[in-house]
């Protein structure tokens, strides 16, 4: 290429990163990916007060016991604080530290599988009791909880597929676009389960 | 030296015609030109359904479809009309011009662009299978509960309905993000957040609309699916659920959902009128907000659809008065538009008649809105036909002349010729007379009594003569929509419209400064942008394809646009543009796999659609040179 040629283009850095402090248009894709998200969890949400406040007055109805807390307890901090490894990794990357983006990665996935884990014998438990199909209960416990769990299994599936390919060494301080994407991802994943908590098992107990 | 630049662009830009290319283009243009074909084809499909409603209802006592098939017309006609025609339609022109206003090579997820197309076309086309089926959705566009329970609707009617409304969604979501990214990362430089196209502006209130609105049509689809399908019991009554909860869920979407297909509609009022005004807008600035303020107040007037429900007073009251609040920013933006063009010298091309004849319809449909807001009158003439005649006024009005003018007005720049203009006005004059004519009388018939959605009606009610007229009405409009189509095939297909060259009408945003239709890189080189109005206040920028100005803005080394900040829009990088790529309708084939498999009940097929989608999704992310 001669020198004239090179002239086409300005010199300006060439990556879907950005510049400096500048954020790239895959960061702001997931950014309105997640609104948009956050939206579907409130409307959820919006729906399950809805139908509690103009349904019956008890809570739970039909005689279903209120949502034991005991597993919860275990669950919120393994999810809640999955964040933790998860950042680190992306700031390891960020100084270009492959070795503890992988080790970052891998905690925060034993952490998440933990958590669907422990989902699985909660959800065991409360099947025997009730199921979507007993009442409109049962239907918004399992739809938004199964919901979020979703989430949860799909942000696990990124995780290992960031894994696979920071072994293969395709990440590095210039170049995490994804490493990025999913930490902002698994970070809401975090958050919304925080209101899923306060929602779904803490307020039978907090309004009787 | 220019022409060696451009023709390398030509060999980096462009797509070797055939089959495969056709199928996996990711250039906006193209798959702009898709959206606007295959809406305008729903357009013909839900035109056809109306003239059957019309015919049926021509006189008392008609038999020319039975009711059940009347239900399934007019509920396939409200569907296709707002979900698988306008919105696509705009997103069609804002696919093809968002980009060449801002000065962009392409949209910022072009291959996401092209996933979003396809995957509207295979929900447009799972809509449609319901008819093959003999049960296409028959309760009405708002599809009410209880009666589209399974109890009351146990036929595969309502599934056709969830399914494909959730399919759909996928679609605008998917396009709605990438609006919104585009337009704040690919502007050209120099053009800062005070100098955006006010189609840009309204395309982007409109994206974030669908981001916050959409959901909620989805959640309710979904609870919708999941009682039907499997047994959930959202909104049965009997089990604790609520049929109420539906009507909130549809209408906190569905009136968002009125300026999502109206505001971009808007957003071409504010290209055509200036243009054909011959002078700058008037009140830039506060057009801008009054359409990012109209998205927002917008989503505090869904229970004036359901005043009639039977709600708290202290609700109706609140609703009632944020339905008045909204009429301010409608006219803010009605006067604007009205001094433009008093203050201008206007030329009355066709596509600026449309604009006209919206301005009339709109404020018309605007009057009888505001009357919807006070609750009172609400409640005496909800589900008569004085709220069919109101939404056609601010729908057909407010949105389809837009679009009519929009067609005309961008025509020459995507075919690169002149519709005919005496037949485009003559096109006008027919939509125009026969509009009024069909819908006008619906007032009088609604205030007569006479409720919507009845298959037929007994002599003597003092309803035939308007009916009639209705009918007669709704014939010489699709007349009028005919005569466009004829005029498309004797400039395009019959190669007899004059050609445009680069700005037949002397326009004021950047499409203008490029060819018609323009090259596959869209600009030789990006421009700096130094002016609300650039191609008016740049003369540069007009000659742009022939001189290059600036060698280093024409990024001819690669396959590559520029990114620049969200608002001031300074340079920031470069941004590598994928090729094209046959991911995007995998993608969209194993998403078409997984709801036709949920409708027919065959586990093997959503097994293959999920197959398909996950190998697909994992494919589009491996191509990526850069993760």
């Amino acid at each position: 290429m001669s020198a004239s040629e090179q002239r086409l283009v300005p010199a300006l850095p060439r990556s879907p990163v950005g510049a400096e402090g500048g954020r790239s248009t895959g960061y702001w894709g997931m950014v309105i990916l997640i609104f948009t998200e956050a939206t579907l969890f409130a409307i959820l949400l919006t729906s399950y007060f809805y139908v509690r406040f103009q349904g019956s007055p008890v809570w739970p109805p039909d005689g279903i016991k209120k949502p034991e807390l005991a597993l919860i307890a275990i669950m919120t901090p393994v999810l809640l604080l999955s964040s933790g490894p998860m950042h680190w990794a992306e700031l390891s990357i960020k100084k270009g530290n492959v070795g503890r983006l992988r080790l970052g990665l891998l905690i925060t996935f034993l952490m998440g599988a933990t958590f669907l884990t422990l989902q699985g014998f909660e959800y065991h438990k409360s099947l025997a009791e009730f199921t979507p199909r007993t009442d409109a209960y049962g239907s918004l416990f399992f739809t938004i909880t199964g919901f979020h769990g979703l989430h949860v299994a799909v942000g696990l599936l990124m995780n290992l597929w960031l894994q696979w390919n920071a072994w293969r060494g395709r990440f590095s301080a210039e170049r995490h676009l994804a490493v990025e994407n999913v930490t902002l991802y698994w970070h809401f994943v975090d958050a919304v389960w925080v209101f899923i908590l306060v929602s779904i098992y803490l307020s039978p107990h907090i309004w009787p | 030296m220019a022409t060696t630049v451009a023709d390398r662009l030509e060999e980096i830009w462009e797509e070797k015609p055939g089959l495969g290319s056709w199928l996996d283009t990711v250039d906006h243009k193209r798959i702009g030109i898709r959206y606007v074909y295959t809406a305008f084809a729903f357009f013909l499909a839900g035109g056809l359904e109306a003239t059957i409603i019309r015919a049926q209802l021509a006189r008392p006592e008609e038999t020319l479809v039975r009711p059940e098939a009347y239900n399934q017309l007019f509920t396939m006609h409200g569907i296709t009309m707002i979900f698988f025609f306008v919105t696509p339609m705009l997103f069609g022109f804002g696919n093809y011009f968002v980009p060449l206003m801002i000065g962009a090579r392409d949209m910022a997820f072009p291959r996401l662009n092209a996933f979003g197309y396809w995957v509207f076309l295979f929900a447009g086309l799972f809509m449609y299978a319901g008819y093959a089926a003999g049960h296409a959705p028959n309760d009405g566009w708002f599809n009410y509960f209880p009666l589209a329970s399974k109890q009351f609707s146990p036929d595969i009617n309502i599934d056709f309905y969830t399914l494909g409304l959730i399919f759909l969604g996928i679609s605008s979501t998917a396009g709605s993000i990438n609006f919104i990214v585009t337009i704040f990362k690919l502007r050209a430089p120099g053009m800062s957040i005070s100098r955006v196209p006010l189609f840009c502006w309204a395309i982007l209130a409109t994206a974030f609309s669908v981001i916050f609105a959409l959901p909620s049509l989805t959640v309710a689809n979904a609870m919708a699916a999941l009682d039907r399908l499997f047994g959930f019991h959202f909104f049965d009554v009997a089990k604790g659920g609520s049929v109420i909860l539906w009507q909130h869920l549809f209408w906190i979407f569905g009136h968002p959902d009125v300026y999502i297909i109206f505001l971009p509609a808007v957003g071409i009022v504010s290209s055509v009128v200036p243009v054909f005004s011959r002078r700058k807008l008037v009140g830039y600035v506060w057009l801008a907000l009054a359409t990012m303020a109209t998205a927002i107040i917008g989503f505090g007037v869904w229970v004036h659809h359901m005043f009639a429900v039977g709600l708290p007073s202290l609700s109706l009251t609140f609703f009632s008065a944020a339905s008045m609040l909204i009429t301010i920013p409608s006219a803010v933006q009605i006067f604007a538009w009205l001094a433009t063009i008093i203050g201008g010298r206007p030329v009355l091309a066709t596509p600026f008649l449309f604009i006209l004849g919206f301005l009339f319809l709109f404020v018309l449909g605007g009057v009888t809105g505001v009357m919807f807001a006070a609750v009172p009158f609400d409640q005496q003439i909800t589900d008569s036909y004085f709220v069919v005649a109101h939404f056609h006024y601010v729908l057909f009005g407010g949105a389809v002349f837009p679009i009519f003018a929009g067609i005309y007005y961008w025509f020459p720049k995507m075919f690169g010729r002149m519709l005919h203009q005496g037949l485009g006005k003559l096109s006008f004059w027919l939509m125009f007379v026969g509009f009024n004519l069909t819908f006008f009388p619906m007032h009088i018939l609604g205030l007569l009594g006479m409720p919507r959605r009845v298959y037929t009606y007994p002599a003597g009610l003092g309803w035939d003569l308007y009916n009639s007229l209705e009918t007669i009405g709704a014939y010489i409009l699709a007349l009028g929509v005919l005569v466009t189509v004829g005029n498309f095939v004797w400039s395009v297909s019959m190669r007899r419209g004059l050609l445009a060259g680069p700005d037949p009408w002397g326009g004021d945003t950047l499409e203008w400064a490029t060819d018609s239709p323009p090259p596959p890189y869209n600009f030789v080189e990006i421009p700096t942008v130094k002016s609300g109005e650039p191609l008016w206040d740049q003369p540069e920028l007009r000659a742009m394809n022939e001189r290059v100005i600036d060698r280093e803005r024409t990024l001819a080394t690669g396959h590559d646009t520029l990114g620049t900040t969200v608002l001031d829009a300074e340079l920031e990088s470069i941004l590598p543009m994928p090729h094209g790529s046959f991911v995007p309708i995998l993608a969209a084939a194993g998403l078409g796999l997984i709801f036709g498999g949920l409708i027919a009940h065959l586990e093997v097929v959503i097994g293959i659609g999920a197959a398909l989608l996950v190998g697909s999704v994992l494919a589009w992310f491996r191509d990526q040179g850069d993760v």
